[in-house]
């Protein structure tokens, strides 16, 4: 059940778009936001999605896995989609009593609903093609320049990489939990909805029990090997770009480029 | 009419990633009411998986379980009533532990079986009692305990419910020799009073030699052989060509048998050892007195 979670998993493959520097990909991600957010019609919508699209065929990730990814954000859609249909102000294609439905809630709800599904995949598309570790490496290089003003980000980044590390632990631990207390016969399926958190209990305590330990041992186990941040510190993988990352970031900026370019002809 | 039986059991986990891998593979099974058996096998081997099949944890993804002579996945089963009918100990059962006392944690299992509180408070005593907790403790927070004394509360916690057929997995991992002897002691002895279908996954031949009555020996994801124990052992050249350790005495006997003593190798308590020996050099001394 817990398994099926896929938000930061990591879907090993060999594709072009696995082997790309992860800091060019994760500013290809923040150009490709870029060009869904600065859209204005369906047409340059539709040159944002080409792009996807290609990264995704490229990365050779299972279409399923893509879907997989969109479950948790179905309840977002359909409340975004239905505020839009019903709330935008227009001339009424169907009324019923005050319940009215205009083109303009349509058209902006479909141009909603595409925008979201399109942002949560190229994003997903980053986490399934680039492992947790090498993307926090890359934030980690691509926010250096805020040392100068104090940030810490060294340390921000090693807690990213551990709070990644422990996600899918944590997730296997749950779902380890949740078997053994079903063996004991909880029951967490059936029941009011005070019931069923109250149902919670018994997962929730050896969870946490569990997670303190963990940080525990980790810290304990960080501070026998002298682990010391920052300054000084060789990494173990290097971050390497060559031609193939700066084409792959020139071409997100002609997209981005042609989308600006197209609101400003049609708009 | 066997207690535990499976027809084709097979159980592939992640289909359709990189990461799919057929952990039971088209298991038979059947398992008679009232036996101790192990379970032994590799890391990897599908025990785990083909013990959460048997409580309904995991759904087959072809073949069928049956428990009792109920096909566990029929329409009108209640899982819940089969959970309850087979008790599952996982590994590091501690980790589950979630009540403010000891004696509500146990209590967990029976109350989630609808028991009047008499009983509950009988079973939890008993159960209590069995695995070796003191009257006092149960008033404590289990997070107060030792290791050991967390492992047993919560296989209490599973007795608790008295259920007809009792699965535990690597219940002394992680414990001390004499910790080891004494929970699996006590779950022979559960094994007595209630006359509960046992089964024990473990990785030690030792600990499974002693107490099991059969062995189910797992490779590959298939069941290797399900056998009384002593016929297991005699295979125990098989054994180690798949890669698992006999028990120490075994090995010495398997040792003499190559060296060219006239030997039998299916030993596998120091008890039997010794009388294997000492029958050995009988008649050893009376061929050497015939010859003589």
């Amino acid at each position: 059940m817990l398994k099926d979670i896929t938000i930061g998993q990591y879907f090993p493959g060999k594709s072009a778009v696995h082997k790309l520097d992860s800091r060019f990909k994760i500013m290809i991600t923040g150009i490709f936001i870029g060009m869904l957010f600065s859209a204005d019609g369906f047409i340059a919508l539709g040159v944002g999605l080409v792009f996807l699209i290609m990264a995704f065929i490229i990365s050779e990730i299972p279409f399923k896995l893509m879907l997989k990814s969109l479950k948790p954000i179905v309840p977002i859609i359909i409340f975004t989609s239905v505020l839009n249909i019903f709330f935008l102000d227009g001339a009424p294609l169907i009324k019923l009593g005050f319940i009215k439905i205009t083109a303009e809630g349509l058209r902006t709800s479909a141009f909603m609903v595409i925008r979201i599904i399109a942002l949560i995949m190229g994003s997903s598309l980053l986490t399934y093609t680039t492992s947790p570790i090498t993307l926090t490496d890359a934030i980690e290089r691509l926010l250096s320049p805020l040392k100068k003003v104090k940030l810490p980000v060294h340390e921000l980044a090693m807690m990213m990489t551990i709070a990644l590390r422990f996600i899918p632990t944590l997730i296997e631990e749950t779902d380890k939990i949740i078997s053994a207390q079903k063996a004991r016969g909880a029951d967490m399926e059936s029941g009011s909805i005070f019931q069923r958190i109250k149902a919670l209990t018994p997962i929730l305590i050896p969870l946490f029990v569990s997670a303190f330990r963990r940080a525990e041992e980790l810290a304990v186990a960080m501070e026998c090997r002298c682990y010391q941040g920052g300054d000084g510190r060789t990494r173990l993988r290097q971050l390497k770009s060559d031609g193939k990352d700066y084409f792959a970031l020139g071409l997100s900026i002609v997209f981005l480029n042609i989308v600006i370019a197209l609101n400003c002809v049609l708009g | 009419m066997p207690m535990i039986k499976t027809e084709g059991l097979t159980y592939t986990y992640s289909i359709g990633t990189p990461f799919e891998k057929t952990a039971v593979n088209n298991v038979d099974l059947e398992i008679e009411e009232g036996t101790f058996s192990g379970i032994i096998g590799h890391t990897g081997s599908g025990k785990s998986t083909l013990i959460q099949h048997l409580n309904g944890l995991i759904k087959p993804t072809s073949g069928k379980v049956f428990i009792d002579g109920q096909d566990i996945w029929s329409k009108d089963v209640n899982i819940r009533d089969i959970r309850f009918k087979v008790g599952l100990v996982f590994q590091y059962p501690e980790y589950q532990i979630f009540e403010e006392t000891v004696y509500k944690d146990i209590a967990f299992g029976p109350k989630n079986m609808g028991l009047p509180d008499d009983e509950i408070d009988r079973r939890v005593k008993e159960t209590a009692e069995l695995v070796g907790l003191r009257q006092e403790i149960l008033y404590r927070s289990p997070f107060e305990l030792s290791g050991g004394q967390k492992r047993r509360v919560a296989i209490a916690g599973v007795m608790a419910m008295e259920p007809k057929v009792l699965i535990l997995d690597e219940p002394t991992a992680g414990l001390d020799p004499k910790g080891r002897d004494k929970i699996l002691n006590q779950i022979k002895e559960y094994h007595r009073q209630k006359n509960t279908t046992v089964l024990l996954v473990s990785h030690s031949m030792e600990d499974v030699a002693k107490f099991a009555d059969k062995i189910l020996v797992m490779n590959k994801a298939q069941v290797f052989c399900y056998e009384d124990t002593p016929d297991v052992f005699k295979r125990a050249d098989e054994l180690t060509s798949i890669g698992l350790s006999v028990p120490q005495i075994t090995r010495v006997f398997l040792e003499l048998k190559k060296r060219g003593i006239d030997i039998r190798t299916d030993v596998y308590t120091t008890e039997f050892a010794r009388k294997t020996i000492l029958e050995y050099l009988e008649n050893k001394g009376k061929r050497g007195g015939a010859n003589a």
